[in-house]
């Protein structure tokens, strides 16, 4: 995958991308690229700015100063068509647990813009490869939660976005369930998706091409796995991270 | 990999097709809350109609009669032949009534000047005073208002021509309702309380919850534009309301004969415009409310309260203190009131109602307005 980091336009550009509340600094002059077809991990610390950072990118909040360029688009000029080119799957469950797995699929492909065949071409896709066929028309509610977060995945990338974001996607799920939606992240980065990822397990970050650590609204550390093993002189990306967030607990 | 998105005319469309549709599927899958949005108003218009009725029957009445003659024993007997009316005494002196009151054996008194009848015929300005146990003064006033009624009649038995000697001021409302009937009263007020129920209610907490769980972020973050989020959300509603609108119509016809005496779709039309107003409220409640248990108490205080206690249904906004008279302006279902009342009791149409239905029409804009601002306004 870090081959097609090769390909002229990146899937993601940020450029001293900066984020004030008040005097608080809560993004502060980040830059980087993210590579079509990359999995990148997001990382960072409770409060070290991850959601402010991946809410510009996403067009849910304005930059303060920076600019940030998504499929292509500008987040803070063109926000209407990053929204057309990205998929989003936030830290809490985002399906309707009250519409059955069908319905919800419809749903967000009718606000994609998705016509009725793709729709129903999609769902019998999806239904197979998630085994999901028996439980189409059941309500979501009803899906174990290991399931329910594999289907909010892919509904998050339906409409075969260029870029997805995923917010935590892995919270309150068993190790076997993460590994599990891992491979589908795979599938869909092997598909051309770019897959921007946050999360707090270090297990994961060890299955991204690349990752990003923030610390106090910046950026601290950017690269592959491998390299910030080696960089840091440790074994595991876990190390890393704490040498970086809690300083003074490693020195 | 064939189907990225489709050119954005056509996905507008479709893409609130598919929110509206969604929508449907949270208000009839949520069968307990559809029931009581169907059968509630109907409770309401029965208890409203029943349990709630202002009007009395059996009113004993007492008079005081200084200098009978040919008119005050014609006002006496028209009183007395008024069948919500019993006379419990007649009297020469006012000194009587006290101990009358006092035992509570009458509920009104009238009290003629001397010389009635004389004055009168000489067409002169003739005042009577009415005397209400007002103990419960809700029921002071209407039994006060009875008593008016039946001398207006007195008046315009006696006089028929224009501008009576006989100084009462009936209030212009019961002019047009005149065996007072309550239930007449309050249906135009239930029709704006439920409406506020069913939409801003509602709207405040489906919207709530869509921020509650996060889905409204993942919304947000979609090619859906505010105003095809509120659109979405309002739609559904605008047509749940529109038949329960029409279901409480139906049943106050049927249960109470209501007159419907205007246009039954000028009504309707008032009916959406002001469900609009209260779903615009709705969302904007939703808008500044973390949780769905905040925002229903936001909608309950916000709007119901107003509606059920500022609006004229329930409590005369002119018998208001002067300094409350004026907040009543900034509430959607007052103006709506008095256009509900116009059409149904009156037969008025737009072209006296234009006033209210334009400070109905510029809230709704206001408002909706304001809604879909307050979703531009990205979460944070």
């Amino acid at each position: 995958m870090t081959a097609s980091a090769a390909r002229a336009e990146p899937a993601i550009e940020v450029r001293g991308l900066t984020r004030r509340f008040g005097a608080f600094t809560a993004v502060d002059d980040i830059s980087f690229d993210v590579a079509a077809g990359e999995v990148f991990g997001f990382l960072g610390a409770n409060g070290a700015g991850k959601t402010t950072a991946i809410r510009m990118l996403i067009g849910l909040l304005a930059p303060t100063a920076g600019t940030a360029r998504v499929a292509g688009f500008d987040v803070a000029t063109q926000a209407e068509q990053v929204k057309r080119h990205i998929g989003y799957m936030s830290q809490r469950f985002s399906l309707y647990e009250d519409l059955t797995v069908r319905e919800n699929i419809t749903l967000y492909g009718g606000i994609y813009g998705l016509s009725d065949d793709a729709i129903a071409a999609r769902t019998r896709d999806l239904a197979t490869r998630l085994e999901l066929e028996r439980e189409l028309d059941e309500r979501v509610g009803r899906l174990p939660l290991g399931w329910k977060q594999k289907l909010a995945f892919s509904v998050a990338v339906l409409h075969d976005p260029r870029v997805v974001f995923l917010d935590e996607p892995t919270g309150g799920v068993d190790p076997m369930t993460r590994r599990q939606f891992w491979e589908r992240i795979y599938v869909a980065a092997a598909e051309g998706t770019t897959v921007f990822v946050t999360t707090h397990h270090m297990d994961e970050a060890e299955y991204c091409d690349r990752v990003s650590i923030m610390v106090d609204g910046r950026i601290a550390a950017l690269g592959t796995p491998a390299e910030l093993r080696a960089r840091f002189g440790v074994g595991t990306m876990d190390d890393v991270f704490v040498r970086l967030a809690r300083p003074g607990a490693a020195a | 990999m064939s189907a990225r998105a489709t050119p954005p005319r056509r996905g507008a469309q479709r893409t609130l097709g598919a929110f509206v549709r969604k929508e449907l599927h949270h208000i009839v899958r949520d069968r307990q809350t559809l029931a009581i949005l169907l059968v509630m108003p109907l409770v309401q218009v029965l208890l409203f109609g029943y349990a709630l009725r202002t009007d009395i029957h059996d009113l004993r009445v007492a008079i005081v009669d200084p200098s009978p003659d040919a008119r005050s024993v014609r006002l006496r007997d028209r009183l007395e032949g008024t069948p919500r009316f019993r006379v419990v005494r007649t009297a020469t002196t006012a000194l009587a009534l006290e101990d009358l009151f006092r035992r509570g054996e009458a509920d009104v008194a009238v009290v003629l000047p001397a010389r009635f009848g004389e004055s009168l015929g000489r067409g002169e300005p003739t005042e009577v005073l009415l005397v209400a146990d007002a103990s419960d003064p809700n029921t002071g006033t209407i039994m006060q208002a009875y008593v008016r009624a039946a001398l207006a009649g007195f008046e315009a038995d006696v006089t028929p021509q224009a501008g009576g000697p006989v100084r009462i001021r009936v209030e212009s409302r019961m002019r047009f309702n005149p065996t007072l009937e309550s239930a007449n009263l309050f249906v135009p007020g239930l029709i704006a309380l439920v409406l506020t129920l069913v939409s801003a209610l509602m709207t405040a907490i489906s919207l709530s919850r869509e921020k509650e769980r996060g889905t409204l972020e993942v919304l947000l973050v979609s090619p859906l534009r505010p105003w095809q989020i509120i659109a979405g959300k309002v739609l559904p509603y605008l047509g749940l309301g529109f038949a329960i609108t029409c279901l409480v119509l139906l049943a106050a016809r049927l249960a109470f004969r209501v007159p419907l005496r205007g246009s039954a779709l000028l009504l309707l039309a008032e009916s959406v415009l002001f469900t609009i107003v209260s779903l615009s409220l709705g969302v904007l409640v939703a808008a500044r409310t973390e949780s769905q248990r905040a925002a229903m108490l936001g909608a309950l205080v916000g709007t119901l309260m107003p509606t059920a206690l500022l609006s004229g249904m329930i409590f005369p906004i002119a018998s208001m203190p002067g300094w409350l008279q004026p907040v009543t302006f900034i509430v959607p279902a007052r103006w709506f009131v008095v256009i509900a009342r116009g059409i149904m009791l009156k037969g008025t149409g737009l072209a006296y109602l234009w006033r209210e239905t334009l400070v109905l029409t510029g809230m709704a804009a206001i408002l909706l307005v304001a809604a879909t601002r307050s979703f531009h306004a990205r979460l944070d």
